[in-house]
C-alpha cells in the first residue's frame, strides 16, 4: 500500500478486540500516516469507534473490554508498563458523537485540560484558550461571553467547543467518533473546514457513517466489516478503484 | 309501514351511527369541558392543602408558643436556665444540641456518603453493586427506634471502652479542640448522638448520590478521561459540577433527618439540660426535649417553652432549606450564567 511511504504515527499489529466473549476486532494490521486526515468507514457495528477508542484506552474504563496484539504510537507500545495512562490521553485527544461541554464556562471549559499538565501564568493561560478557541474556529463567537457556561451554546458551537477543548493540551493525534453526527449540515461544513485546518498539525482520524464525508475530509479511507479492516488505501483510490468488492459494493450502496 | 323501507332504516342507522362516532357533539363537550375544570380544581385544593397545613402548623406553634416568650421574651434563646421547679426556661442548651449533632453526623455523614456513591457508580465491579445497593436500601428501612437501640445497647459500651480513651488521651491534650474530647467515658452524651445520627443518615445522602451520579453521561466522563484526567479529577471537577443540585438536595435530605431525629438521640444522648464544651457529656436536642418532656409538662408555661422549642426546629430547618437554595445559587453563578 502506498502508506508505507509515510511515517507512521498509530500502528497496529494483529490486534485483537474482545468485548466479554465478543471478539469484536479481528487480526487489524494499520499504519494510520502522520498528519494526514484517515477515515474509518463501514456499517454499524463493524468496529470502526471500536477501534478508534482503542488508540487511546479509552476501552480500559469498562472492565471487560480487553485488546491482544500490540498498538504503537510513535513507535512505542501503548501498552507497556513504561507508558502513563493520563499523559498518553493527553496525548491522543478525543471528540464524541455529542457536544460534551463539562458543567462550567467556556473559558474554564478549554482551560480544563491544559491545567492538567500545565502551570501557565493567568496570561498564558488567556492566551491558550484564544489560540485553542481560535484554531477550533469558534473565537469570535463566544470571545464576548467567556465566562458564560458552555452548555448554552448551540450544538455546532458546543462541538467546535469540544474540538478547542482537545486541541488546547497540544494532543499529537486528534480522535473524531463521529463528530458531527448530531450536527445540522452548515455546522457539519463548519466542522470539516476545521479538520482540513488541523492536519496540518496533528494526526486526525476520524470515525463516520457518512461517505461522502469521508470523501470530502480524508486524505486516507479504512473499510472495515464485522471486525475486519477489508481495505485501507488513500481516500481516492478506494472510491474510484477500490481492489475489493465488498468495498466497492458498500461505496456504491449496493450494501449497507 | 314507511319505517321500514329500506331509505328509512338507512337513515336511522346513519343518526344511530352519527351519535356514536361524534363524541365531540356540544352536549358530550360540555360535559368534557366540566369534567375538566372540576379536575382541575381537585388537584388545585389538593396543591392548596399544603399551603393550609403549612399555616396551620406556624398559627399552632405560634399561639402555643405565645405564654412563654411573653414571660421569657428573647431571652428564652440566651437562657441556659430549665427548671420546671421555678418555671425558669431557656432554649439554648437544646437548640446547641441539635446543631452540634446534626454538625457531628454531617462531618462523619457526608464523606461517608460520597465515598460509598462513588464507589459504587464509578469504581465497583458490577457484581458488587447490587448488594452494595440493596444494602443501603435495608439500612434506611431500619426504624430509628431500633437504632437508637443499638446505639445505647451495643456502641455506646464499645465507644465508652475502646474509643473514649483513646480520644481522652490522644485528642483531649490537643490545644482549642482538645477540650471538645475531654470527659468521662461513659458512652452517651453529644459525640455519639451525631454518630448515630451519622450512620442514619448516610443510607438516605448515599442513594440520592449514586442515584445523580449514575445519570451523568458516560460520554462526558469519557471526555474529561480523554483529556487525561485521572479518576479523581474527573469526579471532582465533573461529575460533581454535573450533579451540584442532586448531591445538595441529598445533604439537605440527610441534614433534615439528622436535625429533626428524634427516637435515636433520645436514647443516647444523656437527655441533660447542661451546656457542655465536651462532645463526650450528655446533652439534649430540641426534638428529644420534645419527647422527653411533652406528656410531664405541668403548667401553661412549661408546654408553651417546648412548643416554642418546636417552633425554633421549624424556623432552623427553614432557615437551613433557605441557605441550600442560595448556596445553589452561587454555585450556578460562578460556573457561568445561561445566555
Amino acid at each position: 500500500m502506498s502508506t508505507q511511504t509515510l511515517q507512521a504515527k498509530i500502528s497496529a499489529k494483529n490486534m485483537n478486540f474482545y468485548y466479554g466473549k465478543f471478539h469484536a476486532l479481528k487480526d487489524i494490521n494499520i499504519d494510520i500516516p502522520a498528519s494526514q486526515v484517515t477515515a474509518f468507514i463501514g456499517p454499524s457495528g463493524c468496529g470502526k469507534s471500536t477501534l478508534l477508542r482503542t488508540f487511546n484506552r479509552m476501552y480500559q474504563l469498562y472492565p471487560k473490554q480487553r485488546v491482544e496484539g500490540k498498538i504503537l504510537l510513535d513507535g512505542k507500545d501503548i501498552h507497556s508498563a513504561e507508558q502513563d495512562l493520563n499523559l498518553l490521553r493527553a496525548k491522543v485527544g478525543m471528540v464524541f458523537q455529542k457536544p460534551t461541554p463539562f458543567p462550567m464556562s467556556i473559558y474554564d471549559n478549554v482551560a480544563f485540560g491544559v491545567k492538567l499538565y500545565e502551570n501557565l501564568s493567568k496570561s498564558e493561560m488567556n492566551d491558550r484558550v484564544e489560540w485553542a478557541l481560535q484554531k477550533a474556529a469558534i473565537w469570535n463567537e463566544v470571545k464576548d461571553k467567556l465566562h458564560q457556561s458552555g452548555s448554552g451554546l448551540s450544538g455546532g458551537q458546543q462541538q467546535r467547543l469540544c474540538i478547542a477543548r482537545g486541541v488546547a493540551v497540544k494532543p499529537n493525534v486528534l480522535l473524531l467518533d463521529e463528530p458531527c453526527s448530531a450536527l445540522d449540515p452548515i455546522s457539519t461544513a463548519r466542522i470539516e473546514d476545521l479538520i482540513h485546518e488541523l492536519k496540518k498539525e496533528y494526526t486526525i482520524v476520524i470515525v463516520t457513517h457518512n461517505m461522502q464525508q469521508a470523501a470530502r475530509v480524508s486524505d486516507y479511507t479504512a473499510y472495515m466489516y464485522l471486525g475486519e479492516l477489508m481495505e485501507f488505501d488513500q481516500t481516492n483510490t478506494i472510491f474510484t478503484r477500490p481492489s475489493r468488492k465488498e468495498t466497492e459494493d458498500y461505496i456504491t450502496g449496493k450494501f449497507g | 309501514m314507511d319505517m321500514y323501507t329500506p331509505s328509512a332504516v338507512l337513515n336511522e342507522q346513519h343518526i344511530i351511527r352519527e351519535s356514536i362516532s361524534m363524541p365531540n357533539s356540544p352536549q358530550n363537550k360540555n360535559i368534557g369541558a366540566t369534567l375538566d375544570k372540576l379536575f382541575r380544581y381537585t388537584t388545585m385544593f389538593f396543591a392548596f392543602l399544603v399551603f393550609i397545613l403549612l399555616f396551620g402548623i406556624i398559627i399552632t406553634l405560634l399561639v402555643g408558643s405565645l405564654p412563654a416568650l411573653k414571660m421569657f421574651g428573647a431571652s428564652f434563646f440566651t437562657s441556659t436556665a430549665w427548671n420546671p421547679v421555678t418555671i425558669d426556661f431557656g432554649g439554648v442548651v437544646p437548640i446547641y444540641g441539635t446543631f452540634i449533632t446534626a454538625l457531628i453526623a454531617m462531618l462523619i455523614g457526608i464523606p461517608v456518603s460520597f465515598g460509598i456513591a462513588i464507589f459504587i457508580t464509578e469504581l465497583s465491579p458490577n457484581w458488587l453493586k447490587r448488594p452494595i445497593g440493596v444494602a443501603i436500601e435495608l439500612l434506611a428501612g431500619i426504624p430509628s427506634i431500633i437504632y437508637g437501640m443499638w446505639g445505647l445497647f451495643v456502641f455506646a459500651p464499645l465507644f465508652a471502652d475502646h474509643v473514649q480513651p483513646w480520644m481522652n488521651d490522644n485528642l483531649g491534650a490537643l490545644p482549642l479542640i482538645g477540650t471538645l474530647f475531654q470527659g468521662p467515658p461513659m458512652g452517651i452524651g453529644m459525640f455519639t448522638a451525631g454518630f448515630i445520627l451519622a450512620i442514619m443518615v448516610i443510607p438516605y445522602t448515599a442513594s440520592v448520590m449514586r442515584d445523580v451520579f449514575e445519570i451523568v453521561p458516560s460520554m462526558l466522563k469519557e471526555s474529561a478521561y480523554g483529556l487525561g484526567s485521572t479518576t479523581w479529577e474527573v469526579i471532582w471537577n465533573v461529575v460533581l459540577p454535573y450533579t451540584k443540585t442532586g448531591v445538595v438536595g441529598g445533604i439537605m435530605l440527610g441534614l433534615g433527618r439528622a436535625l429533626g431525629e428524634t427516637m435515636a438521640v433520645t436514647f443516647v444522648i444523656g437527655n441533660a439540660h447542661e451546656l457542655s464544651a465536651s462532645l463526650m457529656m450528655p446533652g439534649n436536642t430540641i426534638s428529644s426535649a420534645l419527647a422527653n418532656e411533652f406528656t410531664e409538662a405541668v403548667g401553661d408555661v412549661y408546654t408553651s417553652s417546648l412548643i416554642t422549642l418546636g417552633l425554633t426546629l421549624f424556623v432552623i430547618t427553614f432557615i437551613v432549606l433557605s441557605l441550600a437554595k442560595l448556596l445553589l445559587i452561587r454555585l450556578s453563578l460562578r460556573e457561568g450564567k445561561q445566555s
